[in-house]
């Protein structure tokens, strides 16, 4: 086809994708400005049952009580991804890189107050904002620091150690539930007394599993068994 | 309750033109360093919108995580760019 | 018009956005970017959208739905990383290749 074809179909295909996506927003909107203004929603639900749910933050209560197995599937989510990345290949060998005293210095303060800051998330999750994937993130963060400072972690931690702390969140999650539907019958249904306990347990499986996943998500690549990062 | 609604119409231009710098760039760098800013404004909408955990997340998952993968792969395409000799260049927009 | 929906035209406009740069771009690391920003733009109307109740408390189960969305993103994101690398190692490009407009 000539030039003057080709150029004339571009401008075609240009035009008829604007009239498609101002066709696309312009519905999105009309649907959006016939909602009404005041909507309940669930909220009333989610304050008529806080008392049992064994938490103070609706949040919480929410991920890890009302929709739990919403978060259990989640957390299965993670770990299908870090396998999909794992399977695509090994991780790349550790680059010489001289240790940077600036980043060095960084690391060595922030690494043990991001791990510090990290179990507070987990704990104060209960009665303000916070809970198992802030925490998780920000152990994720002090995980990512310290690979990128090249820390040499020990070779024998990344065998089976490193696989049975990915897989605890998703195991005691499971476990519960599996536990709870022997026990009284449904499948993640909390006693009404041991709720908050429970959740606080399941939280903190889930934080340190969460963190060393979206590490190792960083890492991209099956950890090698020789000497590496 | 004026001064609310020069918030957040500052707020979501801001928001709009990010995104649209992110996408439009010549630079992959620059695209990727203007998407965690526009995480980190997303961060304030949601604590506007009273969302704190979400605001939480997004600044630590969405802005930071998903920055440093981003910067990590984009090392990584560029290193590869080199080893094989390519002769057009990767960062240009296309 | 409230602060809800003006927050939601916003994320209507960050997902046409997306969708525009998505379609249009033909680099793969542009089209992760564009998926991301889309995923925002739900996010955004998700949540605006669960702000609409009377009073100061706003509904919270979209915010769980998106924190939990927050993570699936930043997963799926990973593994498409990997997959774009993956690409580049195996065909020297990270591009889709030029089709002819025929």
């Amino acid at each position: 086809m000539n030039i003057a074809g080709r150029r004339w179909h571009l401008l075609l295909f240009r035009w008829a994708l604007m009239l498609l996506l101002l066709t696309v927003a312009g519905g999105l909107g009309y649907a959006l400005l016939s909602l009404p203004e005041q909507a309940v929603g669930l909220s009333e639900q989610v304050r008529v049952n806080m008392e049992m749910s064994g938490v103070q933050n609706p949040v919480t209560a929410v991920l890890l009580n009302f929709r739990g197995y919403d978060t259990l599937l989640e957390m299965a989510v993670l770990l299908a991804a870090l396998l999909g990345v794992w399977s695509l290949g090994a991780a790349e060998a550790h680059r010489r890189i001289d240790p940077q005293p600036v980043l060095s210095l960084l690391v060595g303060g922030l690494a043990p107050m991001m791990i510090l800051m990290a179990g507070y998330l987990l704990w104060v999750g209960a009665y303000a904002p916070g809970g198992a994937f802030q925490a998780g993130s920000v152990l994720a963060a002090a995980g990512i620091l310290l690979l990128l400072s090249s820390k040499r972690f020990p070779v024998r931690l990344m065998g089976w150690p490193l696989r049975v702390v990915l897989v605890i969140g998703l195991g005691v999650f499971t476990a519960v539930g599996v536990t709870l539907l022997c026990v009284s019958g449904g499948f993640l249904q909390y006693p009404s007394g041991l709720a908050g306990a429970l959740i606080l347990f399941i939280e903190a499986a889930a934080t340190l599993s969460i963190g060393v996943t979206l590490a190792a998500l960083f890492l991209g690549g099956r950890p090698q068994a020789g000497p590496y990062r | 309750m004026v001064l609310q609604w020069l918030f957040d119409s500052v707020l979501v231009l801001a928001l709009l033109w990010l995104a649209w710098r992110v996408l439009d760039s010549a630079d992959l760098f620059k695209a990727v360093v203007l998407f965690i800013a526009f995480g980190l404004v997303m961060a304030l909408v949601w604590v506007r919108l009273n969302a704190p955990d979400v605001a939480l997340a997004e600044a630590a998952i969405g802005a930071g995580l998903t920055g440093a993968l981003l910067l990590s792969a984009l090392a990584r395409l560029n290193d590869l760019a080199d080893t094989t000799n390519e002769t057009h260049t990767l960062g240009r927009k296309k | 018009m409230s602060a809800a929906l003006l927050y939601a035209l916003a994320g209507v406009g960050l997902f046409t956005l997306g969708l525009h740069a998505l379609i249009v771009h033909a680099h793969l690391l542009r089209k992760i970017l564009a998926i991301n920003v889309m995923g925002s733009g739900v996010f955004l109307i998700l949540v605006s959208l669960g702000g609409r109740t009377v009073g100061a408390v706003p509904d919270v189960v979209p915010h769980a739905m998106v924190i939990t969305g927050i993570v699936v993103a930043v997963s799926a994101t990973a593994l498409a990383l990997a997959l774009v690398l993956r690409v580049q190692a195996a065909t020297g490009r990270a591009e889709l290749p030029e089709e002819p407009l025929e």
